[in-house]
């Protein structure tokens, strides 16, 4: 196999088991943050489906999702009838207040307009002012994560406008579960900050049970609040890893001068007290004493466990934001990470963990637009003993012996991908001790066994 | 509901009749109509599904990399031998290949994985774009073939030519090639089992009566298969047909070309089973083979009754839905729901034939709504509507389920326990009665937090 191993970038002529997903899945995901919107992916069947399940499976919700179920005579004559059509049926039967067109591999390759097509479409249904937000994801052009952070901009782009300044801090969140989405929501609460959390799918796609069901749940980003994100007092963005060209914050910043804080997602001390830090900085108000005793307990936490933590030699993988985070997580708590990986194209990550990683007297080896077979290969060689990233890394554990500590997306294998809890002071002690507990236990299991074998049979 | 009676969208109005009402024909077998939220997925993910249980083979994916990661291991089969069949491997196109063609990336990537594993077969799959690029698969694969001195069969599964079922007959044309003999074929007395896919390890509890009636199993297409044994398909003297979705293309192909003659079974449920059990003994035509299975269904009917009889008596005059992605498997559901006591007030699937929902019409009561290629604004309107107790579906129908507060049954492709034969007819009663009667629901159905404080002892 021709594989070059240049700058830590790992091409290959084949993917063996993919770390990523395409970028429409981004691209639902984040639209699917947005108040009672629908979304259409625009190409033939199978990509939105495929989506859904993945989407739906994580979640455990229902996640309806259009497609212009494009055939071969849409293909071959364009796809502007099928789409339209999509629109009528979508309009009709979900009653959306915003719908988003995310295109595949197909619609792009053949060359599909959609910002024409839906232009027209408005014009001629005399709905000029319906938003409809479009984002162009064909799946060679990026991983999900691109497709994610496009999408946001692209909302950004075509929903924002110029208004006069508010007090309001914008939030920009990456792909993270709706229990941190939540957290980051408490904490901006209990420190009594306005803010626009965008996008913000913790109760869309993690509802609580209610009669009667209605097929567009409540929650979302609201309109009227991406519209005034130009106005906003600052910017904070989870997306330290962000290349410039999909950065929701940047464009924000580059289009309506709003002052943009490009941080990591709060796991960890540190992270958690820049971002603590930040909002103090931005609006001056003051951290409360519940805060400061949950940071607190944290460090608590931290030194109950750092003495196990030290035997961890981790494989951290996933979506570079996320990776980053927990990257900077293990570091502050000795868990060396040995391996750091993902299949995206990872934008500043190389950088950043060379930044990070320098405490420790081995080197972490890095991989970005890296698959299984690769991240599997290199953890075996880096004696591994843990692995943090979502449930494709279950194939680290069958064919490797690695234990994991599930995070990130998507969780496929277990419940309540949507309820694990990692940032903030708090949910960073809850990922610690999953962490510590997963070492401990894999230590508990054979200790015995291994003693025996190391020192009796060999005496 | 107000709301769901004005969205009705016109165009599904031929795909949905009720059973009674009206005597119109339903329509099916054609693609999905856009936005209409389908559950269906495509062309490739047909083939996919059909060709991934080949255990020693490489399934190499030619496209860009969502295709692949969205079917890693996306059915629970299992293997008694080859794992290589669990990984995805994917040609992962990016920009430059979708300009300037995926030809060499699809070369390299083949002798790659050839060197790396020593597979004596490997299949390629086109996705969307493939198709649209132009890359000429056919002649790849031919001079890969050549050059590696092993099977390298294209899969034409483009995914917008057609729906599942188009990939279903994309998966079977590949089958044949992989088939076709070299030699001229020695027949033999054993039998082919088409369309089971060793889900939970399904086929081999299938085997396993088989086995204990005298009947020789030749190869199973595909579930716990191999190259070796897949070449053998045409010596066989008869075709067992399970999914019939998936195979009944194939099955008419070999009879054609190695006449081999087909039934089809179906071992879902102890009706079933027991009848498919007859069904094959009858047809091979073997006395001792009669007696044998007689013997087998008298005991193991005996013994499956017992536990399902107290199952039954809990879910007796409970309704149900179904929707599934075939339709053979949505008839044989209707009989097994009725063996523990339940009725089915909504039945549909995605890629069912004419000659199956016929067969469904005929069995289902008066006022059972049939739908094609439904979606979850219809499901839950007629859930509602008929005042389902639980929908039998796959991953993307259980949350909408559960969110109607409705019980729900997986019938999916990456499910862990076997739900074929009288082991399977167990473990459905077992299943249904779990969610079914689980308390949850009690919990739902009181008014909540407000619902007072009489007695705390
Ligand atoms: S890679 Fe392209 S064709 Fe495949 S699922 Fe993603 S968008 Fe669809």
């Amino acid at each position: 196999m021709a594989e070059k191993d240049k700058n830590h970038v790992h091409y290959r002529d084949v993917n063996e088991n993919p770390c990523n997903m395409c970028m429409p899945m981004g691209g639902i995901l984040a639209l699917k943050g947005i108040e009672k919107s629908m979304v259409i992916v625009h190409g033939s069947q199978g990509c939105s489906t495929y989506m859904r399940r993945h989407i739906a499976e994580h979640f455990n919700e229902p996640v309806d999702v259009g497609s212009s179920s494009l055939n071969e005579k849409g293909t071959i004559y364009g796809g502007e009838k099928n789409l339209r059509q999509a629109l009528d049926n979508i309009v009709k039967v979900y009653h959306p207040a915003l719908i988003g067109i995310v295109t595949t591999c197909l619609a792009e390759t053949i060359g599909e307009d959609i910002e024409r097509i839906t232009g027209q479409y408005l014009i001629d249904k005399e709905m000029e002012d319906f938003p409809i937000v479009t984002a162009a994801t064909p799946g060679y052009g990026g991983s999900h994560f691109e497709g994610y952070f496009l999408t946001v901009k692209r909302v950004l782009m075509q929903l924002t406008a110029a208004t006069k300044k508010n007090n309001k801090v914008n939030v920009i969140i990456p792909n993270m579960s709706p229990a941190d989405i939540r957290e980051i929501k408490r904490i901006l609460e209990l420190m009594k900050i306005e803010y626009v959390l965008c996008p913000d799918f913790s109760d869309t796609l993690d509802r609580p049970f209610s009669r009667p069901y209605t097929k567009m749940s409540d929650g979302g980003t609201k309109l009227v609040d991406i519209k005034e994100m130009g106005g906003g007092l600052a910017t904070i963005q989870m997306g330290i890893t962000l290349d410039d060209s999909i950065s929701p914050g940047k464009y924000l910043k580059d289009e309506f001068g709003v002052p943009l804080y490009n941080l990591a997602i709060p796991i960890g001390v540190e992270s958690t007290d820049v971002f603590i830090n930040t909002l103090v900085e931005i609006t001056g108000k003051t951290v409360p004493e519940s805060l400061q005793k949950e940071r607190g307990r944290l460090l608590d936490a931290m030194i109950d466990s750092h003495k196990y933590n030290f035997q961890g030699r981790c494989v951290i993988f996933g979506e570079p934001e996320m990776v980053y985070a927990v990257t900077k997580t293990c570091v502050e708590n000795g868990v060396f990470p040995a391996v750091v990986a993902t299949g995206s194209q990872g934008g500043k990550l190389n950088e950043l963990v060379g930044l990070a990683v320098t405490d420790f007297l081995e080197r972490s080896n890095l991989f970005i637009e890296t698959d299984f077979a690769h991240i599997l290969a290199a953890s075996q060689d880096a004696k591994v003993n843990i692995g943090i990233g979502p449930s494709d890394g279950k194939y680290l554990t069958e064919k490797g012996g690695i234990p994991l500590v599930r995070l990130g997306f998507p969780i496929h294998d277990r419940v309540g991908g949507q309820r694990i809890l990692s940032v903030g002071y708090t949910g960073t002690m809850m990922f610690l001790d999953r962490v510590t507990n997963t070492l401990l236990e894999n230590k508990y299991k054979s200790y015995r066994s291994s003693m025996y074998e190391k020192f009796y049979q060999s005496s | 509901m107000a709301e769901d009676n004005a969205g009705r969208i016109a165009e599904r109005d031929g795909f949905i009749v009720t059973k009674g009402k009206n005597k119109k024909q339903l329509q099916c077998d054609t693609d999905s109509s856009a936005g209409c939220v389908s559950q269906r997925a495509c062309v490739y993910c047909g083939a996919r599904v059909v060709l991934n249980p080949i255990t020693d083979a490489i399934h190499l994916v030619h496209g860009p990399i969502g295709c692949a990661s969205y079917t890693w291991d996306i059915r629970g089969s299992l293997s008694s031998g080859a794992e290589l069949y669990r990984n995805s491997f994917s040609t992962d196109l990016k920009e430059q290949d979708i300009i300037f063609g995926g030809a060499k990336r699809l070369n390299a990537a083949i002798d790659g994985l050839v060197e790396k594993y020593q597979a004596k077969l490997v299949f390629v799959y086109s996705t969307c774009i493939v198709g649209v690029i132009g890359d000429d698969l056919e002649a790849i694969c031919t001079a890969a073939s050549q050059k590696h001195n092993i099977e390298v069969i294209p899969v034409e599964s483009s995914g917008f030519i057609g729906n599942k079922s188009a990939g279903y007959r994309a998966a079977g044309d590949a089958l044949l090639r992989l088939i076709k003999p070299s030699e001229p074929i020695v027949k033999s007395n054993s039998i082919n089992y088409l369309g089971d896919f060793n889900l939970a390890g399904e086929a081999w509890i299938i085997h396993n009566y088989l086995r204990q009636i005298g009947v020789e199993l030749n190869v199973t297409f595909t579930g716990d298969s191999h190259y070796t044994a897949l070449k053998s398909a045409p010596k066989a003297k008869l075709n067992i047909i399970q999914c019939a979705g998936s195979m009944l293309y194939l099955a008419g192909k070999m009879e054609e070309l190695y006449q081999i003659p087909y039934i089809q079974i179906s071992f879902l449920g102890i009706e079933d089973t027991a009848a498919s059990l007859r069904k094959i003994a009858a047809t091979l035509g073997e006395k001792s083979m009669i007696a044998k299975a007689e013997a087998l269904i008298a005991k193991e009917t005996a013994r499956v009754e017992a536990i399902i009889k107290g199952y039954r008596e809990k879910l007796q005059g409970k309704k149900a839905a179904i929707y599934v992605g075939g339709g053979f498997k949505a008839i044989s559901l209707v009989k097994q729901f009725r063996e523990i006591g339940i009725d089915v007030v909504m039945i549909g699937t995605q890629t069912g034939r004419k000659e199956e929902y016929e067969t469904i019409n005929n069995l289902v009561d008066d006022g059972t709504v049939i739908l094609d290629d439904a979606n979850p604004a219809e499901l839950e309107r007629f859930m509602m509507e008929k005042g389902a107790h639980l929908l039998v579906g796959g991953v993307k129908e259980r949350p909408l389920a559960y969110k109607l507060g409705i019980a729900f049954i997986d019938h999916n492709h990456d499910r862990k326990h076997p739900l074929s034969g009288f082991e399977g007819a167990v473990n459905f009663a077992e299943e249904v009665y779990s969610t079914v009667c689980s308390p949850v629901w009690k919990s739902l159905s009181k008014s909540g937090i407000d619902r007072g404080v009489t007695n705390h002892g």
